[in-house]
């Protein structure tokens, strides 16, 4: 970490102890099924990372017990979990904090990158695409959670609100600020 | 001042706009333009959407067409300064003195600015591409002093734009080579410099490696910094000795010299950075919109909060300062 760097909040270590016992194969279902509504309504992403949305994307939150692979498969993406590594085609590792920041705007991935906090591996091509296209969907996961719950919508909006006033982590759309 | 911002999509030239930018600049995603990457830059729809949105908020929208057309394969970028007037943008960014000469005499009534690609660094130049082309504006090259801009405006009616934050060229650009020797690809003719798909990163135990085309360019420590495997930038050994031949990886950052280039008579401030995300788009447009309404105020400089956004997590004044080698 360097004196201009941002300081990534880390996921408690506490919870991140408690995902080693969970079972992992419902957790992979609801994410993926998460995955594809996000799919669903955002389909210019795909559009946008082209062919390299055929390839597999080992996605390694640092902080977690657990490596998850995204394989976009052009608009209807599958996503596993597990504890051991996985191998893709291109391999993103960071906390789950940066890599949640950089989904929603609130941090520069090149930035994350300089800092050391982030790190690429494999075929970056195919890193920057997904950057990219993810970057342009200006992603809310906040929100489609929220839109997921039906009735439990308000308890999920603040049950979210409170997590990230607490841990620190973007886990809703960042806006930089006014309109000037 | 104008400042001029940067667009890799289209959510970043919305976060452009919304952070203060007077004008955003942006490209086809095609090799017409000089930031052609996995993932970015603006189809036909997203072009003219865009420009609908730069105008309703009242900022304008620079198509940047400046790589230098293939033989046999000129369609294409006629076809791009066609597209960028339909959309309804202000102005189109050429380098190609062909593509200009097209430009000028198919599309008259579409505003023409010289591309930094040109490289066009002393005001007979500047003077020529307007008597010629009907260029209105020249972004000049990064390797000139804060003097030498001044002397080129006292000679010259034609506007200036100069780079004033992001990734920093130190070569004559439009004519480097360095990026086409390692990998075949170049920002002249693909719009790529140190192309993604020819990058690789290797992490062994802290230390990071990055090659280009095969070559190693870094290797740092747990550390430091990772740089972009540039070979500009690059860290080289020869006999007994190793350091970078041409540049440090750092960023330009001449938010401090506003006040100067005022005075030197430049009309816009460019920020690099197509290939960015929309977080340092925002972050830098608005720190930059904050500092020209400074200067315009005759207030001091604020104080800059960028430094975590640049490469190396350094900054330079590059050649505006004469202590740039």
């Amino acid at each position: 970490m360097h004196d201009h760097a941002v300081q990534l909040p880390v996921f408690p270590r506490l919870p991140a102890f408690a995902l080693r016992g969970l079972p992992l194969t419902p957790i992979a279902l609801a994410l993926g099924a998460f995955a594809r509504r996000m799919a669903a309504r955002h389909p210019s992403m795909f559009k946008r990372l082209g062919d390299y949305g055929n390839l597999r994307f080992v996605l390694d939150p640092t902080d977690l017990p657990v490596t998850l692979l995204l394989e976009p498969r052009a608009g209807n993406p599958r996503l596993r979990l597990s504890r051991q590594p996985m191998q893709g085609d291109a391999r993103i590792a960071g906390p789950l904090s940066g890599l949640l920041g950089m989904v929603h705007g609130a941090y520069d991935g090149d930035a994350l990158f300089f800092s050391r906090d982030l790190v690429i591996e494999g075929d970056t091509a195919a890193v920057l695409a997904l950057r990219n296209a993810i970057d342009d969907a200006e992603l809310d996961l906040a929100a489609e959670a929220e839109a997921m719950s039906g009735p439990f919508a308000a308890q999920v909006r603040r049950l979210i609100q409170l997590a990230e006033t607490r841990t620190g982590v973007a886990l809703s759309r960042h806006e930089e600020g006014p309109l000037w | 001042m104008e400042i001029v911002c940067p667009a890799g999509t289209p959510a970043s030239l919305r976060a452009a706009v919304k952070a203060g930018a007077h004008t955003v600049y942006c490209g086809f995603a095609d090799e017409t333009n000089a930031r052609n990457f996995p993932g970015l830059n603006f189809d036909r729809d997203e072009m003219r959407e865009g420009v609908k949105f730069a105008h309703d908020h009242g900022a304008k929208v620079l198509v940047a067409i400046n790589t230098y057309p293939r033989a046999g394969a000129e369609a294409i970028w006629h076809r791009a300064v066609a597209d960028a007037e339909s959309s309804g943008a202000d102005a189109v960014i050429l380098a190609d003195l062909g593509l200009l000469a097209y430009a000028a005499k198919h599309h008259p009534g579409l505003r023409r600015h010289l591309s930094v690609q040109a490289a066009a660094a002393n005001a007979d130049m500047l003077n020529f591409y307007a008597s010629e082309f009907g260029v209105k504006r020249v972004v000049l090259p990064r390797v000139l002093s804060v003097p030498e801009i001044a002397a080129i405006n006292a000679e010259t009616e034609v506007e200036t734009e100069v780079f004033v934050f992001g990734g920093l060229c130190v070569m004559a650009e439009g004519r480097c080579s360095l990026s086409s020797y390692a990998t075949g690809l170049s920002p002249n003719m693909n719009g790529v410099c140190s192309p993604a798909s020819h990058v690789e990163y290797h992490d062994d135990h802290g230390a990071l490696s990055a090659k280009l085309g095969g070559f190693t360019i870094h290797k740092v420590g747990a550390d430091e910094p990772a740089p972009y495997p540039t070979l500009c930038k690059g860290c080289f050994s020869a006999g007994d000795a190793t350091g970078h031949l041409f540049e440090d990886p750092v960023s330009l950052n001449a938010e401090k010299l506003i006040p100067q280039l005022a005075k030197a008579g430049v009309t816009a401030l460019k920020i690099e950075g197509r290939q960015r995300s929309r977080s340092y788009v925002a972050q830098v447009v608005r720190n930059f919109r904050a500092a020209v309404e400074a200067q315009a105020a005759g207030r001091p400089m604020p104080e800059g909060m960028l430094a975590q956004l640049t490469e190396g997590q350094a900054a330079t004044a590059g050649a505006y300062k004469k202590t740039w080698r």
